[in-house]
């Protein structure tokens, strides 16, 4: 069989298991319906909190996956924490970043101790940072999404990686994080990659005991500003 | 791998003098039963989320042949690649043909449990290319070379000083002084080995927890972040998924990942779970070039609207297994092929066949947990029993076996004399074991006093109590 025969024998052995025919319109209006205007399934009640509980939820939930998480009240503070932070854990100053535009406007000239690299991830780095596009508080859960500005590498190839997020990007539902994706890129339609991260890397494979760090960062460093 | 279910008795019995074995199974309770049931506990919503999901697959499995026509559009859109397999045999060819297409020496793997039942590793080594797994505990046992034996923490039987020694022996070139003696340091030499591993492959194959129609994404859920590293880095990304992964829309998949991780580890969700959609985009500085999905049925379209059709709901999270007092006892190695457990016992047969695979729905004791615990409601007993008729049919059962049952089942038709039978063997049982209160060895009942004593009745029958208990007032 070639690839198209292929296709059609499993297309044609699944609609000779249901007793449907290809031309079946009402189970195409059906599908076609349901991809068109998504509809939410039920919705755990943690996710529709106010922002101030869903702020709290969102760090809550991050830190007892292990990630640290800060408050800045404006960029201008962001230099400052991640300079303590790094300090902190004795890591270098030095850190990656892609072009994020949020990223590029935190005034990091007032820290002359940190040096920022751009790019995408390389395999000595130590310290990244990228910004998440959005977060659901339901499972302190930020949305990373790759291109140029936050390549998907940052996240994965460094030892401890930092994410900014703006407050009022943090939503309550996995619900409300897609659809603020969906009105950036549109309906049907995802960036290459969607990361959702929760925490840093673990594994439990030895001794089913949880360990940080398996293949991706060991620390996770989250910044919530204003 | 050539199974080894023919010989699920005899594999039982070792799993149950393996002392180091037992000692790795006695952890489950602890961790994942514990923590599935905080976790449920944790979201109120938890089981009218299980009926969701249950609703979500069903309707997917309605109209699966429409929705697999809207994911490979979306995927083409997206410039990625669609390959459809009937059977194991295709998608080992095509996924062969497209690491030799791409000039591959070495490939990384993300967990992938169609991996497993393909074993694209091997047919990938014979032809010269190396395959490399990167999920921790696929490492481990690709080392021992050994099948997974659960389907989440495939390295669960074994313990700390076994890998220790692994490491040992295999990690050659590092210094043989180093201490191995904690978690956190074999984490670290995997972690360092993999690295390489990572940054040398020429193609990336994961598997995936999901295919979404609406957008022509495909997820994978993992908490080490192995399964990003093989698909970001290499030039080439190969996603092979069974057909009944498809799910409608982005929120269809929210329900589903509600229930798995929960389900799985007991986690509130897993650390990453990763949507993707084609290959690099133009300004994009990193992803793989191209992209491909092999489309796995071998066997699916055959359970689809039959009687094994509820096992398409499947989500693999390992809840049946973690909950199964036979699991718990022998580990998956005993059910000898791919899939262990409950969920194991019901998908085998349908896979590689009832005459290779009959032990298996036999290895329960119908105690209903693996049902109560799944997050998609797969009625697992009913389906075991469903093989265990089969089996009966097609004359696989054995004659002792069946003559036993056609005594039982003679009687038991009859309640007077099922009734007069019990009524004369309860108070004889309960006269031989008065001194007691336990028989240590009983003729015909080896089986059960092999392994423990036998509590002698107290001389009268359930029915006979029961009729005693109706008349007083």
């Amino acid at each position: 069989m070639n690839g198209a025969q292929k296709r059609q024998s499993v297309l044609e052995g699944i609609r000779a298991a249901l007793g449907a025919g290809g031309a079946d319109e009402t189970r195409k209006k059906t599908v076609r319906k349901r991809l068109k205007s998504p509809r939410a399934n039920l919705v755990p009640e943690r996710a529709r909190k106010g922002r101030a509980a869903r702020l709290e939820l969102f760090t809550g939930m991050l830190e007892g996956q292990g990630a640290k998480v800060s408050h800045a009240s404006g960029l201008g503070d962001v230099p400052e924490i991640v300079a303590a932070y790094l300090r902190g854990n004795n890591l270098s100053a030095e850190f990656r970043t892609g072009s994020d535009e949020m990223l590029a406007a935190i005034p990091w000239d007032k820290t002359p101790s940190l040096t920022r690299h751009r790019g995408r991830g390389q395999a000595g780095d130590g310290v990244t940072m990228s910004r998440a596009s959005t977060a659901a508080a339901e499972t302190g859960t930020l949305f990373l999404t790759s291109g140029e500005d936050n390549p998907t590498t940052l996240n994965f190839l460094p030892d401890t990686h930092m994410i900014v997020i703006r407050a009022g990007d943090i939503l309550g539902s996995y619900e409300d994080a897609w659809n603020a994706l969906r009105k950036t890129f549109g309906a049907r339609a995802l960036p290459r990659t969607v990361n959702l991260i929760s925490g840093p890397s673990r594994t439990a494979d030895i001794n089913q005991t949880i360990v940080m760090g398996a293949h991706g960062p060991r620390r996770l460093h989250v910044i919530v500003v204003g | 791998m050539k199974p080894a279910s023919r010989a699920f008795k005899t594999n039982a019995r070792k799993a149950l003098a393996n002392e180091p074995l037992q000692r790795a199974l006695g952890g489950i309770k602890h961790g994942f039963v514990a923590n599935r049931a905080k976790a449920r506990a944790a979201l109120p919503e938890f089981d009218r989320l299980r009926d969701e999901a249950r609703a979500v697959k069903e309707h997917t499995l309605a109209h699966l042949d429409l929705y697999l026509e809207e994911y490979e559009a979306k995927v083409i859109e997206a410039g990625g690649q669609v390959h459809w397999a009937p059977s194991a045999d295709d998608a080992r060819e095509t996924i062969l043909k497209i690491c030799r297409n791409a000039g591959a020496r070495t490939v990384t793997k993300g967990k992938s449990m169609v991996g497993e039942e393909i074993a694209i590793n091997a047919h990938l080594e014979a032809a010269g290319i190396k395959a490399v797994e990167t999920d921790l505990g696929e490492y481990l046992i690709q080392i021992r070379g050994e099948p997974p034996s659960h389907i989440i923490a495939p390295a669960i039987h074994l313990t700390m000083d076994q890998v220790e020694a692994d490491f040992r022996n295999i990690h050659k070139d590092l210094p043989p002084e180093r201490i191995l003696d904690e978690p956190g340091q074999l984490v670290a030499e995997a972690r360092a080995v993999l690295r390489d591993g990572f940054l040398a492959a020429d193609v990336g194959i994961t598997g995936a927890n999901l295919l979404i129609a609406e957008t022509g994404s495909s997820v994978i859920v993992t908490n080490e972040g192995n399964g990003d590293l093989t698909q970001c880095l290499p030039r080439v990304h190969i996603v092979i998924a069974s057909i009944e992964k498809a799910v409608p829309t982005l929120e269809d998949a929210n329900t589903i990942l509600r229930v798995l991780a929960r389900s799985a580890t007991g986690q509130e969700c897993s650390t990453y779970t990763t949507y993707s959609t084609g290959p690099k985009r133009p300004g994009d500085p990193d992803g793989p070039e191209e992209f491909h999905v092999v489309l796995l049925d071998n066997g699916r379209t055959e359970m689809l609207g039959g009687e094994f059709h509820d096992m398409l709901r499947c989500i693999r999270c390992g809840a049946c297994m973690n909950h199964c007092p036979v699991y718990g006892a022998v580990g998956g190695h005993a059910y000898g092929w791919v899939y262990p457990g409950p969920m194991g016992a019901v998908l085998t047969p349908s896979l590689i066949g009832i005459d290779e695979a009959g032990h298996l729905p036999n290895a329960s004791t119908f105690c209903g947990r693996c049902e109560a615990v799944c997050p998609m409601r797969i009625p697992l007993p009913k389906l075991m029993r469903h093989w265990r008729m089969r089996e009966y049919e097609e004359g696989n059962t054995p004659a002792g076996y069946k003559l036993g049952l056609k005594l039982w089942a003679f009687a038991a038709r009859r309640p007077k004399l099922y009734h007069a039978l019990t009524g004369l063997g309860a108070p004889l049982l309960a006269r031989f074991g008065k001194r007691r209160g336990r028989f240590r060895s009983l003729p015909l009942a080896g089986g059960w006093t092999r392994h423990r004593d036998l509590p002698a009745p107290q001389g009268k029958t359930f029915q006979q109590l029961w009729r005693a208990r109706e008349k007083t007032p």
